[in-house]
This record gives structure tokens, sequence and C-alpha cells, in this order.
């Protein structure tokens, strides 16, 4: 075999080890070097070229396995792609548009079901059809339930993970769903405002956010690495939703600017019918979206975290020294600590995308110093909410609401500082960035659990009111 | 004799990273200096050091450059860091109390036989 045929198998061997996209150009440069330096010893201890070709290939041993051992290592990277290996060996199920429409088309028939048997329409005359009030307390409590159901039993039709598996993730929707049902919440009617039902309400989707995770990894879920995968998916699903949303925003307003002129009394129904149905829908349908295009689209959440990091960064440390010149003087009222409860989500989620755009070994000082600017800066100005709770705790008292806003803050806090702390000892090069991100996943839960005390526990300590 | 497939999987680590201790060096170097130091009795599939170099890279163990070889070949150098050097020596501590706990048992063992077989 002449040199050149030599160098033409080499190269075939590249491209084939590069097919899998768990392996980067970098990295197959580095096993091409290996594979030359093990043919040039082969051939000088005396094999010709072809056999020492085929002797470095199987020494470095089969592509599939080199890219599987790759593949855990680099999950980030295996994440833009479908199926671990070979697109061949996948059993061909469609791509899941299907499963996605009719998942949500179900989810959409039970929404309107509960719509029409408790509240009717939002033109009134359901008291004089029904003879009872109208509550719609009963969508609130389900919404949120019936949307994250959904977006679990694609994700199962999907993986088809085992019993075990699909039991661990109906099951405690099940609980949820029962309790949030059937519990004795004093609702809209009885006067008073449904403090721990809306509170519950709103915990419910967030708390069952984990088990969506069970059914997004399956077992896998137990490894906090690859919870990052179920972050990514996270992010991306949510910004292909505010997109579809958008989208469906010009839709509306293209529809009503043509038709209401000619049917004034159309806006309602469709309102009620169309858009919500369609509201729901989007949720199954944009998970199914970023299954397909993660291998197209680079991630988005991603590049939006390193946009908008730096800017944030500002913002926090500007926010906290106008606090510092003025003074947190302003009576405690529970609209700012949901406010900083949102500043500080907005700083843990700039920060999980940041490392997830990570590429490892690549130095990202900059984004890695915004990143940690707008930690400290909002947890400054968090801290100064804190301590303005803590002092007026004594006037104004627990409520349902403060002790949800006040518990979900804590955590929070907590998990920034730890971050803030491994940021800093990143930058000074004593902990390795993957540090952060076990902190970071590992704590993950957290939120989820803590949501679940608000729905089941916090109803019934303040009395279901 | 050939080392078990599992041992050598759980020895990867350290001896890569005492390697690097010595000096900084590529993947070929490296398992050619595995390769003298166990006299051949420690091998593993070549392609496999590299998802394990770069899980330390990403732990922080080791740093990577691209640089050009005496040769002229463009290879990727390893460096220990600091950290890795930390675990290391935590690694070989638990390696040695590991093998000493072994070679007690073992050492037990042989005393008890023979002090049957001077009873017998």
């Amino acid at each position: 075999m002449a040199a050149s045929g030599l160098e033409a198998r080499i190269a075939e061997w590249r491209a084939h080890v590069e097919r899998g996209r768990a392996i980067d150009a970098e990295d197959a440069r580095e096993l091409e070097s290996h594979l030359r330096d093990r043919i040039d010893e082969l051939r000088a201890a005396g094999l010709d070229d072809e056999e020492a070709f085929l002797v470095g290939v199987r020494r470095l041993g089969a592509v599939d396995a080199l890219t599987r051992e790759f593949a855990r290592v680099h999950s980030g990277r295996m994440w833009k792609q479908l199926v671990a290996s070979g697109d061949e060996k996948a059993p061909r199920r469609g791509n899941g548009l299907v499963p996605a429409l009719l998942i949500g088309f179900v989810a959409a028939a039970v929404i309107q079901v509960i719509r029409v048997t408790t509240i009717g329409t939002l033109a009134g005359g359901f008291d004089d059809a029904v003879g009872r009030t109208a509550d719609p307390t009963w969508l609130a409590r389900n919404a949120g339930l019936v949307v994250s159901a959904a977006i679990a039993a694609w994700l199962l039709v999907r993986r088809r993970p085992g019993p075990s598996v699909v039991l661990a993730t109906a099951m405690p929707f099940l609980i949820v769903a029962l309790w949030i049902n059937l519990a004795p919440f004093r609702s809209a009617g009885s006067g008073a405002d449904p403090q721990t039902l809306l509170l519950a309400a709103i915990h419910a989707p967030i708390a069952c956010w984990l088990l969506v995770g069970v059914a997004y990894l399956g077992l896998a879920w137990r490894e906090p690495a690859r919870r990052m995968d179920f972050v990514r998916f996270t992010g991306e699903g949510f910004v292909y939703y505010v997109l579809i949303a958008l989208g469906g925003q010009v839709l509306l307003a293209l529809t009503t600017a043509i038709l209401v002129p000619i049917t004034p009394g159309v806006l309602t129904p469709l309102l009620e019918w169309g858009v919500l149905s369609l509201a729901v829908v989007a949720f199954p349908f944009a998970a199914w979206l970023v299954e397909l295009k993660q291998a197209v689209i680079e991630n988005i959440a991603p590049v939006l975290a390193r946009v908008f990091s730096p800017l944030f960064a500002i913002v926090t440390v500007v926010a906290a020294g106008v606090y510092l010149a003025l003074g947190a003087t302003r009576p405690f009222d529970r609209e700012l600590m949901i406010v900083f409860d949102a500043v500080l989500v907005v700083a843990l989620a700039l920060t999980l995308y940041n490392l997830s755009a990570r590429t490892p070994g690549r130095a990202a000082r900059f984004f890695d110093v915004s990143a940690l600017v707008g930690i400290v800066g909002s947890l400054a100005l968090d801290a100064f909410v804190l301590v303005d709770l803590v002092a007026r705790i004594g006037e104004y008292g627990w409520t349902a609401n403060r002790v949800a806003a006040a518990g979900l803050n804590v955590i929070l806090f907590a998990v920034l500082a730890g971050a803030a702390v491994l940021g800093v000892l990143h930058l000074a090069e004593r902990r390795p960035i993957a540090a952060l991100e076990r902190w970071l996943m590992a704590t993950l839960p957290a939120y989820s659990i803590w949501a679940a005390f608000v729905v089941f526990a916090i109803p019934p300590i303040f009395g279901f009111r | 004799m050939r080392i078990d497939k599992d041992l050598v999987a759980a020895l990867a680590t350290p001896l890569v990273l005492a390697i690097l201790a010595e000096a900084e060096s590529y993947g070929y170097a490296i398992l050619k200096r595995v390769r003298e130091l166990s006299d051949g009795e420690i091998e593993w599939t070549d392609g496999m050091l590299y998802p394990l170099l770069h899980r330390l890279r990403s732990l922080g163990y080791v740093t990577e450059e691209w640089r050009v070889s005496p040769e002229g070949r463009k290879r990727r150098y390893y460096a220990i860091t600091p950290r890795g050097r930390e675990v290391l020596a935590e690694q070989r501590l638990q390696w040695s109390t590991a093998t000493e706990a072994l070679e007690r048992a073992v050492r037990r063992l042989e005393l008890t036989g023979r002090a049957r077989l001077g009873e017998a």
C-alpha cells in the first residue's frame, strides 16, 4: 500500500469517528495523532502500512464503544443529537408529533370540560343555566397540573421507560391531583381571599416538574450530572413556548381584526374554545419541538443567558447601590418579597444556562465573572429585604403567602450563596467549574420539594384559608 | 498475569495522575509509560484513555494545551494541577490502605494455616 493509500484510510477512519457527534473535531484530531504514533511505531517494528493501520485502529478500540465512552463524559454534546449512537439502530417510531398532538388535545379536552362545568362562559349565563355560582378556582387548581402531566405523559410515550419509572411519575401526579381537588380549601365563594388554594395551585406544577424530570431522564435522574440535560430541556422548552405564544398572539390579533367587524359576538367563544385549547396543546408541542430541534438549532437558552448575564450583573449592582444609598426604608410587603424571589430565580437561571453553554476546558472568564457579579448583586439586594422581613415580622405576622415567599427566598439564597462561593473558588482556580455544576444539580430537587411542602403542608397549617 | 478489568478501571485515575505528576505528557506517551511501569500487565483499549483524560480535565485535575511536538506532530499535552496532586495523594493513601489490609488478611490466613498444620 502506498503512502497515499494509508492517508486515505486514515481520513476514512477519521470521518467514521466524527460521525458520532459525541466526538468533536478536536478530539478526533487527538485520536488521529495517537493512531499515527502507533502506526509509526509498528512500521518501525517491520509491519507494512496495511498491517500497521489495522493493528493501530484495533488497539484504539471499536468506534461504537469509543463514542459511547465519549458521550458519557460530554453529555452536553450528546444532548444536541437525538439518539446516542448509530441512527440506524434506533427503532423507527416516527418523530413523536402524533402522540404529542393527541396528548395535547386530550389535555385541552380535560381543561375544556372543567371550564364548561364550573365557569360556563366568560359572558355569564352559567348561574342561570345550571343554578350554581361560577367558580374559576377549579380551572386554576387544575390548569398547571394538566399541562405538566401532558408533558410528562408525552415524555413517557417517547422514552418508553420501565414500569417502575412510569409508576414513579404517575402515582405522585395522581396524589397531587386528588389532594388539590379534594382537600377542603375555602374557595372564592366563601367571601375571603382563597390564599392557600391559590398558593397550592401555583406550586403544584412546580412540585410536579420534578416528576417531569423523572419522565425525561428515567433512572438516570439519580445522577446529578445528567440533570443538566433536563435543565436544558426546560430552558429550551420555555423559549419555544414563548415564541409560539407570541406567534399565537399575532394570529389572534389578525383573526379578531378580520372577524369581529362582521360578527361581534365571535371573540368570546374564540378565546374560550380556540385560544385556551391551543395554549394547552402548545405545551406538549413545545416539548416535541425541543426533542426534534435540539440537533438543528444551537441551544437558545444558553445564548440568551450569555447575552443577559452581563446586563443583569449591571442592573443588580446598580440597584444594590441605590438601596444602599437610600436605605431600604419602604415597609415590607409581600409584592416586594415576590419581586425579590423573581430576581433570585433570574440569577439562578442565568447561572445555570451559562454553565450549560460552557465547553469543558475552554475558559469563559468574562461570563463567569459577570454571572458571579449578578449572583452577588442579587444576594445583596435580597439581604436588604430579608433583614427587613425579620425585623418587621412581629409587626405583620406570618400569613400563608409570606411563609411561601420567604421559604422560597431562603432556599434560593442558600443555593446562590453556595454558588457564589464556588464561583469565587473557581475564578481563584481552587475548585473546578464542575464543582459549581454539581452543587446546582444536587440542589435541583429542593425547589420542587419546597413547592410540595407549600401544596400539602401550608394549607392545613393555615386552616385552608 | 493479566490484571482484572475492573481493577484496571479503578487504578486508571491515580495511575494517569501519577504519570502526569512526573512530567506533562500526551496520550500515546502516557499509555507507553503505563506499559513500562507495569511490565505490560496493565493494558486497556488505547482510545479509552482519552475520555478518562477529558473527565479529569472537567474535574479540574489536569489542564490541556495543543502544541507541536519535536517530531512536528500536533499533540494535546496534559499537565497535572495542584488539585490533581491532592487527589493523587489521597487516592494513593486509599490504595496503600487497601493493599495493606489485604496483605494482613492473607498473612493471618497463612499463619493460622501453619498453626493448624503444627497441631496436626
